[in-house]
């Protein structure tokens, strides 16, 4: 067990800067995701950590030991690859023991250990097939089962999931949150699917254009996105981000967009020498915070019904605000009447709104 | 599925097969009875048995396996034992072992060394034999020779490689010839097998050599069985050292190939040739049934 740090590390392949500039820690224990959209660096960073791939600059530590230029077999780590590289030609138990099998550990040593290891995964009844024989799932444990053996300080998962169907990846999903505590082994796992980073991580990563744009909690990283990116990305529906402009006065603020005003309470505390009058500014809105309403209020925008999608124990209600669209989560038994091209109006509470600048930087 | 199967039923497949069939049967399976039926007799290119060859039985066989002269230079067994010794030389250990080597060597290598490299054993695989002959003689002439004259400058001597040394001669030039081949097959096979297993593998701590064993070999078996059966198959029934040698000196580089081409052809005894000719066959037979079998082995394992 052991704590992994980053200190401005880059990796470039020639011109591609896949990995720029990133530095954090990750103490011990700790399951961290890293998030992000395809090509954004997660696996550079992964590979970078396991020693499959060599910093152009920078330092990195596992534990008290500097690896920056050590082989992978040094770093003492385990791994889990997103097509589980399980051998064909080995039996299962010979796939989970082979980090012992290199290691000159005896056959009854290793096919003890591989009983163990399998009976913890709830694999121990396949030990003598081999990998085209069994199931994905069952792949993706075996996958885990060799990544665990010899007991390594850190884990590495490179979206090992992504190959299973939508059921048996919240099962393998729980299963791994499970496992993770259990050894109370360092994780970092790499995903792009940000529900799967939610229910895993004790902090997130979110990566973007190979820079780590905001790390933290989940619920810290969903409550309070650090950029419009993050805002975006996070959550399902995603935020609805508004363009607005605003009116500054002595007294008061108002956010001005398409088809409705805002007056800001406590403006000066928040906004003042941070924004400027006339601004424009973006405002941000998670679907689960708005509520639908007949008639207008102050802390209301406008639009007209675009679509209703009924989801069981809520519906998606999309509103054409102008020239975007907003989109609400409206829980309840009965998914809200209305019809298409309807005028309707969306309420929030005040303190429910993120605003960011232009450029996409959060106001606090 | 019924319907459509019906278009390609065996009478229609069969008419499409008609034209290779016919062709196959001309130039292969009439050549192969009629050498089969002239084994039998005391054929000759000249004489009486030119025109009335005579059933002999199994004179001819008989002849070749007389244990009285098998083993003797220039006889049956002779020559199958030069060649024994050159397939499993020029065969097995330079082509097959040496490609592997060189794939292995130039895995995940790249820049020009491995481009030269493979290049230069692409035109000595694909150059024709004659000219590769000819290129060969004045490479290993003991005067003029460009090896020799490397040789002397390192103070080594002059040997005479034709004269003196003639079957390592035949074996360095034949494995030289074909490594190419096997080295392109390894390293397409190399570049098979899924970047992640030998990252795996790299994380779980295997060192080079354990990668090489555990890993890599079993995952390119077919592979190198494939490549044993043609390399094998190619150098037994292989004549270009007739053009480096002729078969000598006194019968030291004569593989079965030039045997059976001095019996038939030069001596013109069609019979005696045809004999040789079936049980060169029979050898490749029994070399392509254990390689089929290994194969075959391997896939029920899977
Ligand atoms: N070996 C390489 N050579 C050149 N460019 C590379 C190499 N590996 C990655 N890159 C580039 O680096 C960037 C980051 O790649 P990386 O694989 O880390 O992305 P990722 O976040 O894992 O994406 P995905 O979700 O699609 O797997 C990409 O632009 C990619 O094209
Ligand atoms: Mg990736």
């Amino acid at each position: 067990m052991a704590s992994v740090t980053f200190e401005g590390v880059s990796k470039h392949f020639g011109s591609v800067k896949a990995v720029h500039d990133v530095s954090f820690s990750i103490s011990d224990g700790e399951f961290v995701c890293l998030l992000g959209p395809s090509g954004c660096g997660k696996t550079t960073t992964l590979r970078l950590i396991a020693g499959l791939e060599q910093a152009t600059s920078g330092r990195i530590d596992i534990g008290d030991r500097e690896v920056t230029y050590l082989n992978p077999k040094d770093r003492d780590i385990g791994m889990v690859f997103q097509d589980y590289a399980l051998y064909p030609h080995m039996t299962i138990a010979d796939n989970i023991t082979y980090p012992l099998k290199v290691r000159g550990l005896g056959a009854a040593a290793r096919r003890k250990r591989a009983e163990e290891v399998a009976t913890s995964l709830q694999i121990a009844n396949l030990l003598d097939r081999r990998p085209g024989q069994i199931s994905g799932g069952q792949q993706q444990r075996t996958s885990v089962a060799r990544a665990v053996v010899h007991k390594p300080q850190v884990f590495l998962f490179d979206e090992p999931l992504s190959n299973l169907d939508a059921k048996l990846r919240l099962e393998a999903r729980s299963f791994l949150k499970h496992l993770q505590q259990e050894l109370g082994v360092t994780a970092i796992y790499v995903t792009h699917d940000q529900a799967e980073a939610m229910a895993l991580a004790d902090r997130i990563a979110v990566m973007e254009g190979g820079r780590v744009v905001q790390m933290g909690p989940p619920l810290e990283v969903y409550r309070q996105p650090a950029t419009t990116f993050v805002a975006n990305f996070l959550g399902s529906p995603p935020m609805n981000l508004l363009r607005v402009r605003l009116e500054l006065t002595k007294q008061q603020a108002m956010l001005v967009g398409e088809t409705f005003r805002l007056q800001l309470p406590q403006i000066s505390e928040r906004l003042k020498g941070v924004v400027s009058e006339g601004e424009a500014l973006i405002a941000g809105l998670r679907p689960e915070h708005l509520h639908m309403a007949n008639d207008s209020d102050s802390w209301s925008i406008a639009g007209e019904v675009y679509a209703i999608e009924p989801l069981g124990p809520e519906a998606l209600v999309t509103l054409k605000v102008g020239d975007s669209l907003v989109t609400a989560r409206i829980f309840g038994d009965e998914p809200p009447k209305a019809n298409v091209g309807e005028k309707a109006y969306l309420l929030f509470e005040p303190e429910r709104l993120h605003l960011f600048k232009a450029s996409g930087e959060r106001i606090p | 599925m019924q319907q459509r199967r019906s278009l390609l039923s065996i009478p229609a497949s069969l008419l499409f097969l008609l034209p290779a069939g016919v062709f196959v049967f001309i130039f292969i399976i009439l050549p192969f009875f009629w050498i089969a039926a002239v084994s039998f007799t005391n054929r000759t290119l000249t004489g009486r048995t030119a025109v009335d060859p005579e059933y002999v039985g199994l004179a001819n066989y008989l002849r070749l396996f007389d244990p009285d002269r098998f083993l003797r230079s220039g006889e049956f067994g002779a020559s199958l034992v030069i060649t024994g010794q050159f397939v499993f030389f020029s065969a097995i250990v330079g082509q097959v072992l040496l490609g592997l080597l060189l794939a292995w060597f130039f895995f995940n290598r790249k820049g020009w060394v491995r481009e030269t490299v493979q290049t230069l054993a692409i035109l000595a695989w694909i150059m024709p034999d004659v000219v590769v002959a000819f290129a060969w003689f004045a490479f290993l002439d003991r005067d003029a020779g460009t090896l020799n004259q490397i040789l002397s400058t390192l103070g080594i001597g002059k040997p005479d490689w034709l004269i003196n040394l003639p079957l390592v001669s035949v074996i360095i030039f034949n494995t030289w010839r074909g490594t190419a081949f096997s080295m392109l097959l390894f390293t397409s096979a190399f570049g098979s097998i899924p970047p992640s297993h030998l990252e795996t593998a790299a994380v779980a701590g295997a060192n080079t050599w354990q990668r090489l064993r555990d890993i890599i070999l079993p995952l390119i078996r077919t592979h190198i069985i494939t490549d044993l059966i043609l390399i094998t198959l190619w150098t037994f029934n292989t004549f270009t050292p007739f053009l480096l040698t002729g078969g000598g000196p006194a019968f030291q580089t004569e593989l079965v190939s030039i045997f059976t081409y001095r019996t038939a052809f030069k001596f013109f005894r069609f019979g005696q040739g045809s004999a040789v000719g079936m049980i060169m066959m029979l050898i490749n037979l029994v070399f392509a049934i254990f390689y089929l079998f290994l194969l075959r082995r391997q896939q029920v394992k899977l």
